[in-house]
Parts: structure tokens; C-alpha cells; sequence
């Protein structure tokens, strides 16, 4: 078959495994602020991860899409370092919170522009809003097959073979090309990209174009932004921890055995 | 308005718990619509299961039945479900935050011109205009969101154990036959083949004893297996289970996984090992009775949150604990 070009759907998120001790709920601004650096969603990069592994064994074209009211290349350049092609952004003032109809129709607008493409990956949610919408939603938007939850993902011919997670264990299904898979962390993390490449990538100029609603000849009133009525903090999870001390580990072990006895 | 509507899930030929649960949670919201509650059962041969959801004092229960819908092929769900929603005009489609939930709520929701919101731990009805406002953790459970959204159905998945699960009713509910006019071009994923493998049902333990990337070695899971073993004989149920990464190195399978995106569960006692306690896995086990957490950082979220803390390696603690237990 010709090489698939493959689409990867990545979200610059505030980093969602932050300690919970670093995020903090600004309930006037209904803003969650994330006292972290900003990264790609991590099923995001599992989606990069099995685009790339696709392309190691049957050649390829991988390029990675990214919408937001700010999109930082720095960000994202980390997948142009682990092994994608292109890198597009999607930048506008108008992409601020939109729901998930708009931004699969926002990237669904963006793919039409790009043209030809085989393959679509996303993450299976992203690590903000834990929707798990915008991939199958992007499919439905263009009438294309949709496999969620992949934890391999295989090119055969003009289709794509999937190992996907169901309750009772795997199921393997199969979807003519062009398809949408939204990608589980079963796939395995996003290679390694060594510091030293990322600086040189960095300073090596690449063309990121940035797309907003211009270019994509999209009206502003067809995107609704997320009708968020309230922003409270979680119910407070703290428990008084009893600490059991103790000189040896076989002292604290003798304590916490009489705990578990105490429990029966 | 339409009725609202439900989408009934099974289990070992039974009824879903989180089924029953979602009844209870829409007759509250009924009450405050003045309107019914009526249930939709999917599948190739619908009756047992229809039957028993009659059960429950529903208005109506739908029979959605063709042998396109016999196991879970989602493009058929949808298809059918959509053709459902056309013809009966629910005003509101409770869906649980399940499997099959995940998967069919966003694609219906936008067939059907309308929104959906995911993983709902609380609904109710807006006064001013009858819209369904639904509470939603965020950022794995660092905040929550209050939203609305604009469409008819309001679709919506909900998060399992929110509700009471209904208890039966003195009244049958009344069942309509409905033959969703489907064909085989709507499939266009094609199912080769399902691998079952072992599933670990952590939600059936006394005692789940979970490791994390705090654990150096796959073989250093025996340690924890013997002291499971060790436990078992005093504490009932004992079951491993695990964070995130210890799947993503594929030590374990992804249902030994809790948290957000694995089991959420509450048993007796939860001992948690060389785990710092990220909010996407405290949401799966804050709800476990006692918390034991063994941890080398003092500092490390676990401790915040469990009623016994020890500062230390697991690999010294766990075998000394187990010989004490055993003496
Ligand atoms: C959208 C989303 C969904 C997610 N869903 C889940 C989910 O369902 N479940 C889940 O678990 N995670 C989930 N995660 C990942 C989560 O954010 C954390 O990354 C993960 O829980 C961390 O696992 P951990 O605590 O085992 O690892 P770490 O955070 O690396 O912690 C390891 C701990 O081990 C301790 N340790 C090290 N050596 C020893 C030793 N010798 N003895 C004792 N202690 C030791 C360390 O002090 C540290 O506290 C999700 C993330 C996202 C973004
Ligand atoms: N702003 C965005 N830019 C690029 N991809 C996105 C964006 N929002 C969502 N996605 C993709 O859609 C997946 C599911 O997102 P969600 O439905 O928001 O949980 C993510 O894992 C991404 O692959």
C-alpha cells in the first residue's frame, strides 16, 4: 500500500499529575490554576507513540495538530523531536474552553484544509476535562470508522487492525482507511527524547504554520465555548494519618500486623 | 417534555448494578419534570432482560431488538439508539459512565444536535428553564465543574455508585417491541476476534492491596502476593491491584488498575504501596474504609489522606510483616 499519512490529534493541558498540593481553584475566574509547566496530554502522547511505531514499520507521514487560544511550540516541538513530521497549530482567541462539538469541528476544519489523510489518532480523553469526546465526535464530523480505546494498533493494507479494550479482556477489529482510533495508555509511553535533541531541535528553524479561525474560514458564533455556571474545589480528602514509628523495620512491622489485627 | 429515558446495561444476564442506579437517580429527577421514566434494553434477544427491568415501575421499557445489535457493536448501538431517540423524543437520556456509556454518548449526543457531559457525579434541574445542570469532576477530581448544556435529549453519562440503586416496584412496567430498521453497511468496524482474559473484580475484595512505581521489580508483586496471602486467611477477600504505570510497564493488566480510568472501589481496607497518590488514582480507592499507605517520602500525597502511615521501604516492611502476621 502507499505510506499512510497519519493525523495526531495533541492538547497543551497544565500538567495533570501535578501534586494536588500545586492546584488550587480561583472559583470567581472559574479557573483551575495548575502551578506546573504546561504539557501534552499524556494519551496524547501515547497516540504520538503508536503513530510512530506505525511509521518504523510501514514508512509514513506523521502530523501533529494542537488547538488552543495559546499553543506553545516549545510545548509541542517535543513531538517533532520524538519522530512527527509536521506540526500545525491551531491559535485564536476564539478557541478559548470551546465544548466538544467545536473542537472536533475546529479540527475537523483544520484536516479538511490539511487534505488527504489515512489515519486519525487521538487520546482516548484528555487529562483537563476527562471528557473523552472530541475523537469519536471528529469522526462522526467526517464520516469516517472510529475504534476507541486501542492498545495496539496495526496498518494492513488500506485498513487499520485494532487491539482494543473491552470488560472481559481484548477485542480485535478491523476498519477500512481513512479511520479514527482513540488511543489507551496500554500502548505504552512516548519514547525518550533525549535533552540533548531537544535543544538542538529547538534551535533548528522549522515552518510551524498557525491557523485560526481566518484561515480556516471558520465563524466565530458556530464555535460554543463550555456554559460553565460554577468552578468549586473538590470535597476536601484528607484524613489524620496515625504515623507508625518505630526503630527497626521489624518494630514498625510487629505495629502494623497489630493494626491489620485491630481491623479483622 | 418527554420522558426520560434510560439505557439499561447487563450483567451475567442480570441487571447492571449501575442500571439500577440510574433509575433511582431519574425518578428524582422526574419528580421535579412531572414526567415519566422510561428504559430502552439493546440487543439481539431483548426479553429476559426487558423483563426484568419491567420491574421496576417504569413507564415504559423499549425493546430495541435486531441481530445486528447481539453483543456490543457500537455502530449499530448508536444507529439504533438514534432511531429511538427520533421516534420517542426523550427529553433527557440517562446513560452510565460504563463501557458502552463512554462510547455511545458523545457519537448519539452529536447525531442528535446536542452536547453530552461525561462522568456526572451529581444532576439536577434548573428552575428557570428545565435544563439538566450537571456536576463534573475535572482535572481528574482537582475541581468541579458545574455546567449546562444547550439540545434535546440532554445526554449525560454517570459516574457508577452516585445513586442508590432502585429497589423493585408493585407496579409492571408496560413493554414496547420497537425493530430498529438497521443494515449490515452501518458496520464499519469489523470484530475479528474477542481474547477474553482473567478479570480481577476488585470491587469483590475485603482488602485491596495495591502497588505502585514505588515497586522496583515485576517479581517484587510476589512479595506483595504473599502478603496478600498472609492477610487472606484473617480478612476475607484479599486482591492486588495497582496505579497506572505498573500497567503501562505491563507488569499487570489493566483491570488490577484503579483510579479514574481503572476501578473506583471502596472496600474495608486499602494498602497502598510505593504510591504517591496522584488525584486520578486517589479517585478510585478515597472511599476505602481504612487507608494504609507504606511509602519512603514523608511528604508523598498518600500520607495526606490514609489513617496509617509507614515511613519506609516496602521491601523491608512487607517480608517482617508478613512473618508477624503469621506468627
Ligand atoms: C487522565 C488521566 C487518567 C489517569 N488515570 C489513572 C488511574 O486510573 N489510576 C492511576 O493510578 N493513575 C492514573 N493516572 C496517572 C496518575 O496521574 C499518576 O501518574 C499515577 O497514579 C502515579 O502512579 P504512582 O503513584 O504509582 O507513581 P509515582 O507517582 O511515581 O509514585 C511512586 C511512589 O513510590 C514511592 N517509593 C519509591 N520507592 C519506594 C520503596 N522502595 N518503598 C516504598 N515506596 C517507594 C515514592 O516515594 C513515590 O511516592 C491518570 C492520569 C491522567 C492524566
Ligand atoms: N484542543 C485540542 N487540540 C488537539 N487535540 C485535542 C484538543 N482537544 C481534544 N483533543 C483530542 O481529543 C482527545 C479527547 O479529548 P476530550 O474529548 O476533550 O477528552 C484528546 O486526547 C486529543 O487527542
Amino acid at each position: 500500500m502507499k505510506e499512510p499519512k497519519i493525523i495526531v490529534c495533541a492538547k497543551q493541558i497544565p500538567d495533570p499529575e501535578a501534586p494536588f498540593s500545586n492546584v488550587s481553584v480561583n472559583v470567581e475566574k472559574k479557573e483551575v490554576v495548575v502551578d506546573a509547566p504546561d504539557v501534552i496530554s499524556p494519551y496524547d502522547e501515547n497516540a504520538l507513540e503508536a503513530a510512530i511505531r506505525i511509521k518504523e514499520e510501514v514508512g509514513g507521514k506523521i502530523t501533529v495538530l494542537s488547538m488552543g487560544r495559546k499553543v506553545s511550540d516549545t510545548v509541542l516541538r517535543k513531538t517533532v523531536a520524538a519522530g512527527a513530521d509536521a506540526l500545525i497549530l491551531l491559535e485564536d482567541a476564539a478557541f478559548e474552553r470551546l465544548d466538544s462539538r467545536s473542537i472536533a469541528f475546529v479540527l475537523s476544519s483544520a484536516i479538511k484544509k490539511i487534505g488527504e489523510y489515512d489515519l486519525i489518532l487521538t487520546g482516548r480523553q484528555a487529562g483537563d476535562w476527562d471528557s473523552g469526546q472530541v475523537g469519536l465526535i471528529l469522526a462522526e464530523l467526517l464520516g469516517i470508522p472510529s475504534i476507541s480505546l486501542a492498545r495496539s494498533i496495526k496498518i494492513k493494507d488500506d485498513s487499520v487492525v485494532v487491539e482494543k479494550l473491552v470488560p472481559v479482556g481484548y477485542e480485535v477489529v478491523e476498519a477500512e482507511l481513512p479511520a479514527l482510533v482513540t488511543v489507551s495508555n496500554e500502548v505504552g509511553e512516548l519514547r525518550y527524547v533525549a535533552r540533548t535533541k531537544m535543544m538542538a531541535l529547538l534551535r533548528r528553524p522549522i515552518s510551524i504554520p498557525k491557523w485560526g479561525t481566518k484561515q480556516l474560514e471558520l465563524s466565530v458564533e458556530a464555535l460554543n465555548p463550555v456554559q460553565l455556571m460554577e468552578l468549586c474545589p473538590p470535597p476536601d480528602m484528607r484524613r489524620e494519618c496515625v504515623f507508625i514509628e518505630g526503630a527497626s523495620s521489624d518494630e514498625k512491622a510487629g505495629k502494623l500486623a497489630a493494626v491489620f489485627k485491630e481491623l479483622r | 417534555m418527554g420522558d426520560i429515558l434510560i439505557l439499561v446495561e447487563s450483567k451475567g444476564g442480570g441487571l447492571e448494578k449501575m442500571t439500577l442506579e440510574l433509575i433511582r437517580g431519574a425518578e428524582g429527577l422526574a419528580k421535579e419534570l412531572s414526567t415519566g421514566v422510561s428504559a430502552v434494553v439493546v440487543g439481539a434477544d431483548t426479553a429476559p432482560l426487558a423483563e426484568s427491568a419491567a420491574a421496576y415501575g417504569l413507564n415504559k421499557v423499549y425493546r430495541l431488538e435486531h441481530t445486528l445489535l447481539q453483543g456490543f457493536q457500537p455502530d449499530a448501538w448508536v444507529g439504533a439508539l438514534e432511531w429511538l431517540c427520533k421516534e420517542v423524543s426523550p427529553g433527557i437520556f440517562l446513560i452510565s459512565h460504563s463501557f458502552v456509556g463512554r462510547e455511545v454518548a458523545p457519537r448519539l449526543a452529536y447525531r442528535l444536535n446536542t452536547e453530552a457531559t461525561t462522568d456526572c457525579i451529581g444532576l439536577r434541574i434548573d428552575p428557570a428553564d428545565k435544563g439538566l445542570i450537571r456536576t463534573k469532576p475535572i482535572y481528574g477530581g482537582n475541581a468541579v465543574a458545574i455546567v449546562k448544556t444547550e439540545g434535546i435529549p440532554q445526554i449525560v453519562t454517570v459516574r457508577k455508585g452516585i445513586f442508590e440503586p432502585a429497589e423493585p416496584a408493585a407496579t409492571r412496567s408496560e413493554v414496547v417491541s420497537m425493530a430498529p430498521p438497521l443494515d449490515e453497511s452501518l458496520l464499519r468496524v469489523k470484530s475479528l476476534k474477542t481474547v477474553e482474559q482473567e478479570v480481577v473484580e476488585l470491587d469483590k475484595a475485603n482488602v485491596v492491596i495495591a502497588g505502585g512505581r514505588g515497586i522496583a521489580e515485576k517479581e517484587d508483586f510476589e512479595v506483595l502476593t504473599d502478603f496478600a496471602k498472609a492477610l487472606s486467611k484473617t480478612h476475607g477477600r484479599v486482591l492486588i491491584g495497582c496505579s497506572r504505570p505498573v500497567v503501562d510497564k505491563g507488569w499487570m493488566s489493566s483491570d488490577h488498575q484503579v483510579g479514574l480510568t481503572g476501578s473506583m472501589i471502596s472496600p474495608d481496607a486499602y494498602v497502598a504501596i510505593g504510591i504517591s497518590g496522584a488525584v486520578q488514582h486517589l479517585v478510585g480507592m478515597i472511599r476505602s474504609k481504612k487507608i494504609i499507605a507504606i511509602n519512603t517520602d514523608l511528604g508523598c500525597n498518600m500520607f495526606k489522606v490514609a489513617d496509617y502511615g509507614v515511613v519506609g521501604d516496602y521491601k523491608e516492611i512487607l517480608p517482617a510483616l508478613i512473618k508477624k502476621l503469621e506468627e
